[in-house]
């Protein structure tokens, strides 16, 4: 290892300017001359416009325009794509409605987007969105799963009167049926995952620019994959080609999945920029970012665990609703069918899965990719089951895991939902998990917390992801719209410095740092003369961006190609200069050496050469150091671990508090172990918040009622204990560096461990259950409830 | 947020000239309610009249056996006020718990008592202290201040000057924060003042009150386990999203008894 090469904690690159406040946010850009969009939204769930009066808000001074969705129909303006199909179990396409940015004769949420105010200043914006006067008709509307699966619900598209825009299954239903009858015992739960608002810290933020001279786009964007939005907007909405067509993605504060999708605000400024012929500018303020960023998770499930006489995993059987919200997101339909069912079998051997999913409209917010995106879903789901099976069999939590784990040389595992795994040692990552979090001394702490009156519960899960999506041709055969490789560019420069080009998207995950490392690891330049750059299709050749877990599986493997092709052609030019055979000549410590000899020129140098080829081989190699190449990834990668957390609950207010709370991950390789921890700590934070914070609601008549933090509740630092991490390594076995990736597994392991966790330090009072999140009145509720229940009975 | 004309006078009478000439003039004190309210477009004041220029409305005095705080203090200068610590250590430890570092350096006493929030801890100070609020017209008692939600005995354009807290003979405040806000879900404080026992409650109601039989059950034995098996009346309370009333009125019992036991170490 070279010291700031693979395994070297090297403090962030970027931090420097995120912590001096030198970002530059999409926010931070202002483009001469621009105008100040504001986007009018539907204040009702569900109505029929009437028509838009639109002469008082023309009539104020410094209103340039105000557009309706009638202004995109008649521009032809295409809708926002779905990037991803998902079928029916018939085999037939699942309902796809259209999504017009602006809504022409119908809102479907409270949010939707029905016209834009374009001012020469944001607040005169505002001011004349108040006097345009939309006559709605007010329809009746669902929110809910459970509203929109009633009777006679009202449908949110005529084209799916049940609101069901898929009926998908997945696994061997006979085969499962049969499992289970021949168990010894059925353990069945139900459970809803509560529905969560992404919350990244920096709003989202569009400005479109038009240049009539070159009759060329620029969208400067809010994005964690400028290259997608490039290729949706440009081919679906705007019909504007690649070429005169630029997406600048500058820094990202966040983005937590909801930075994927492509939203009708980056339509509607580049398609106005044309239309006034001036730059637009839109961004959200909190208030619309919790009323339009693309929600996450909210499923209702049952699900039940077939098991022998030995607690043996015979098989699984889930059904599941899925809120789709009124449109369907960019990857809406994947996340709830091939990202979530797919790891039902999680670290287990179980022989034989089926689920089925019925995706449903309500008139909410879309829901699409939110950290962990479908599988926290199926990880929470499965382990609190596997802990209710261990609760009701009496076996014990360890040993029912431990005896249905893929054992050791299990790997590779084909699973019965698709997925093969490449590499694990659950065991392993549970072992030192347990020692790490002193498991065996729990009961101590137990005993002491009971003293003061407090109630202790331990909890675990051991969990499993699919990461860095994955074979672009298995992906397509699942209904992925886009292929899911990525590409990287090295470039070295002619004084020896390296420009990395990656498609990959840092917001918040450091990529900056981990791909120095990757390059300073592989050509010996120093860490400080290695910049990356990211986030702009005017610069990077292409990309499909970050999420699930793929900038070091996916992108970086595609960086790792490139230095590979560099090395090659350094090789070939030290060699030359060097006066000696190619196959001779060795990469060592930044230096091109003829092997067992002192003969060297340094990386420098062949660089120089490479670009003033005085003394260079033309006549057999060109010129330039310069190398790109695409990666497409052979199976997904397969992250797992163990979290384990310890909670003390006070019976009084049911307060939950995490006392301690442990994670062993198995990530493959780890580049720079600090970053890996931050990002753990991180997934650990959205996971907690997810059991015992945050939550989505609507009223009965689809009113939003956590639009602010006064009531959709953050995990703060004062509701975090200091978390203990380590890692257990096996390798990825089909990269060339081993990694599997490490940004959402805090988020799918925790969630579980902290319900466990809850249900634990409650189950001596008879309580089997508690809802996410695990709100002290819940708790709370959940005694009082137990204490009727014992009372009746005695 | 709306177009306003931003006034600050030096003076109360020139405060008040402001407020009677502009009818849609609005008081601003440490604005931690009234500018996200005209952020959101809530509220269209033609005029703010900020009184944070009037040197008199701030400041800790002690005076006997009472401590008057001006209306402009914010609730940090309270909470860390070593005359409040040592005289009402109470009022000082429920000036730290409002909201967070930002809101307690910015948010007056004044303006709170002024907007009555439903779940502002300092009404229960005020009512549980039996404080008197101090206006440029009047004294006003705690007990016939808080009406209703949002809603106070002040007049229109009457001023906080001052609220004078007597010395209670031991007072504590327990409270059971909203994760989200942090506002009280569940505010009690209970007094042993010269005049008898006094239990006001914030969070549970439209404005803080007194829990009369809490007070009843203490004044016979000042204990935590005089509550026992006392339940309180979950009929007039909040429902909202973060409790039911029977889980506020859970709530009451439960922080009134920390309360005594805090009152009594």
């Amino acid at each position: 290892m070279t010291e700031n090469g693979i395994g070297a904690a090297v403090r962030r690159k970027e931090d420097h300017r995120f912590i001096t406040g030198q970002g530059q946010y999409t926010d931070d850009i202002n483009r001469p001359n621009q105008l100040y969009a504001h986007i009018i939204r539907s204040p009702l769930p569900h109505a029929r416009i009437r028509g838009i009066e639109l002469k008082a808000a023309l009539d104020m001074p410094g209103v340039v325009a105000v557009l309706t969705g009638k202004d995109m129909v008649d521009d032809g303006i295409g809708g926002l794509p779905c990037g991803w199909g998902v079928n029916n179990k018939d085999g037939s396409p699942m309902t796809e409605p259209g999504h017009p940015p602006l809504a022409a004769d119908t809102v479907r949420y409270v949010g939707d987007q029905v016209a834009v105010v374009l001012a020469d200043k944001r607040s005169i914006a505002r001011d004349a969105a108040e006097l345009v006067d939309i006559d709605y008709e007010e329809l009746p509307a669902a929110a809910s799963l459970s509203a929109a699966s009633a009777e006679a619900a009202p449908a949110v598209w005529e084209e799916a009167p049940d609101n069901v825009c898929f009926d998908w299954e997945i696994g061997d239903a006979a085969a499962t049926d049969e499992a289970f009858a021949s168990a010894a015992h059925v353990s069945s739960i139900d459970i809803v995952n509560s529905r969560l608002i992404p919350n990244a810290i920096e709003p989202r933020v569009a400005i479109g620019e038009y240049d009539s001279g070159r009759d060329e786009y620029t969208l400067y964007t809010t994005s964690q994959n400028p290259h997608v939005i490039r290729m949706l907007m440009g081919a679906f909405v705007l019909s504007i080609p690649e070429h005169k067509l630029r997406i600048i993605a500058p820094d990202v504060g966040g983005g937590f999945g909801s930075k994927i999708c492509h939203y009708a605000e980056e339509a509607i400024v580049t398609w106005a920029s044309k239309r006034v012929n001036r730059p637009v500018k839109w961004t959200a303020d909190r208030s619309e970012s919790f009323m339009s960023d693309a929600h996450g998770r909210d499923h209702i499930s049952h699900a039940e665990l077939a098991l022998s006489k030995d607690g043996d995993f015979l098989g699984l059987r889930v059904r599941t609703k899925a809120n789709l919200g009124a449109y369907l997101s960019t990857f809406g339909p994947a996340v709830p069918t091939y990202l979530y069912a797919t790891l039902l079998a999680g670290t287990y051997k179980t022989p034989a899965i089926y689920c089925e999913v019925k995706g449903m409209f309500t008139h909410s917010v879309p829901v699409d990719s939110y950290r962990g995106a479908g599988r926290p879903e199926a990880c929470y789901l499965l382990e609190r089951l596997v802990d209710r099976a261990a609760r009701e069999t009496g076996i014990d939590p360890l040993e029912i895991r431990r005896r249905n784990f893929i054992p050791r040389d299990g790997f590779p595992y084909q699973t019965p939902v698709l997925l093969e795994y490449d590499s694990g040692d659950y065991h392993a990552c549970l072992d030192k998990c347990l020692e790490l979090a002193d498991y065996k001394g729990f009961e101590k702490r137990r005993a002491e917390s009971a003293e003061r009156g407090k109630l202790r519960g331990v909890g675990l899960s051991t969990y499993i992801e699919a990461c860095g999506i994955a074979p672009s041709n298995v992906a397509g055969a699942l209904g992925a719209r886009a292929g899911l490789y990525e590409s990287g560019t090295i470039r070295v420069n002619p004084t020896g410095s390296v420009t990395v080009l990656t498609g990959s998207h840092s917001h918040g995950q450091g990529h900056e740092t981990t791909f120095a490392q990757l390059v300073t690891e592989a050509l010996g330049v120093d860490f400080d003369n290695v910049d990356v750059v990211h986030g702009d299709t005017g610069k990077i050749p292409f990309g499909m961006g970050t999420y699930g877990s793929r900038s070091l599986a996916v992108g970086g493997m595609a960086l790792m190609a490139a230095l590979e092709k560099i090395k090659t052609k350094s090789r070939k030019i030290a060699a030359h200069l060097l006066e000696a055979s190619e196959d001779d000549v060795e990469f060592v410590d930044g230096q091109l050496r003829v092997a067992g000899t002192d003969r060297t020129v340094s990386f420098g140098d062949v660089a120089l050469a490479a670009y003033v080829p005085h003394n260079y081989p033309l006549d057999v190699l060109e010129p330039g150091l310069d190398e790109t190449a695409f990666y497409d990834p052979k199976n997904w990668t397969f992250p797992a671990g163990c979290h384990i957390c310890e909670v003390e609950i006070d019976p009084d207010t049911g307060v939950v508090e995490i006392d301690r709370f442990t994670a062993a991950d198995d990530f493959g390789r780890i580049i720079n172990p600090m970053i890996v921890e931050g990002q753990v700590h991180g997934g650990l934070t959205q996971g907690i918040g997810q059991a015992l914070y945050e939550q989505c609601v609507y009223d009965d008549s689809g009113q939003l009622l956590t639009g602010s933090y006064m009531d959709y509740c953050m995990p703060k630092a004062d509701n975090l204990p200091n978390f203990e991490v380590t890692t257990n390594t096996t390798l990825c076995t089909h990269n060339v560096l081993g990694v599997k990736g490490c940004g959402e597994a805090g988020t799918i392991g925790s969630t579980p461990a902290v319900i466990n966790a809850v249900v634990d330090a409650l189950s001596e009072l008879g309580v089997n259950d508690v809802p996410i999140p695990a709100t002290p009145e819940r708790v709370w509720d959940a005694i009082r409830t137990a204490a009727h229940n014992r009372a009746v009975s005695a | 947020m709306y177009e306003f004309q931003y006034h600050r006078p030096a003076s109360i009478d020139e405060a008040k000239k402001i407020l009677a000439d502009n009818d849609e003039a609005i008081i601003l004190a440490g604005g931690m309610t009234m500018l996200p309210t005209m952020k959101l477009r809530l509220a269209r004041p033609s005029d703010l009249v900020d009184l944070s220029a009037i040197d008199s409305l701030r400041g800790i005095r002690k005076d006997g056996k009472t401590i008057e705080i001006g209306a402009m203090t914010p609730h940090a200068d309270v909470a860390g006020s070593s005359v409040v610590q040592s005289e009402i250590p109470a009022l000082a430890d429920l000036a730290g718990m409002i909201g967070d570092a930002q809101v307690r350096n910015r948010g007056t006493i004044g303006g709170s008592l002024s907007n009555s929030d439903p779940a502002a801890d300092y009404p229960a100070a005020v009512l549980g202290l039996n404080a008197v609020i101090k206006t440029d017209t009047r004294e006003i008692a705690a007990d016939d201040f808080f009406k209703d939600l949002f809603e106070t005995a002040l007049g229109p354009n009457e001023i906080i000057q001052a609220v004078r807290f007597p010395k209670p003979k031991r007072a504590a405040y327990a409270k059971f924060p909203n994760p989200a806000s942090r506002y009280a879900v569940v505010g009690v404080m209970i007094a042993e003042t010269t005049d008898g026992i006094r239990a006001a409650v914030t969070g549970a109601g439209p404005c803080a009150f007194r829990a009369t039989e809490i007070e009843a059950a203490l004044a016979k034995d000042f204990s935590a386990t005089a509550l026992d098996g006392l339940t309180f009346d979950a009929g007039d309370l909040n429902d909202d999203l973060h409790a039911s009333p029977e889980y506020r009125a859970h709530l009451v019992i439960v922080m009134a008894k920390r309360a005594v036991a805090a009152a009594s170490v």
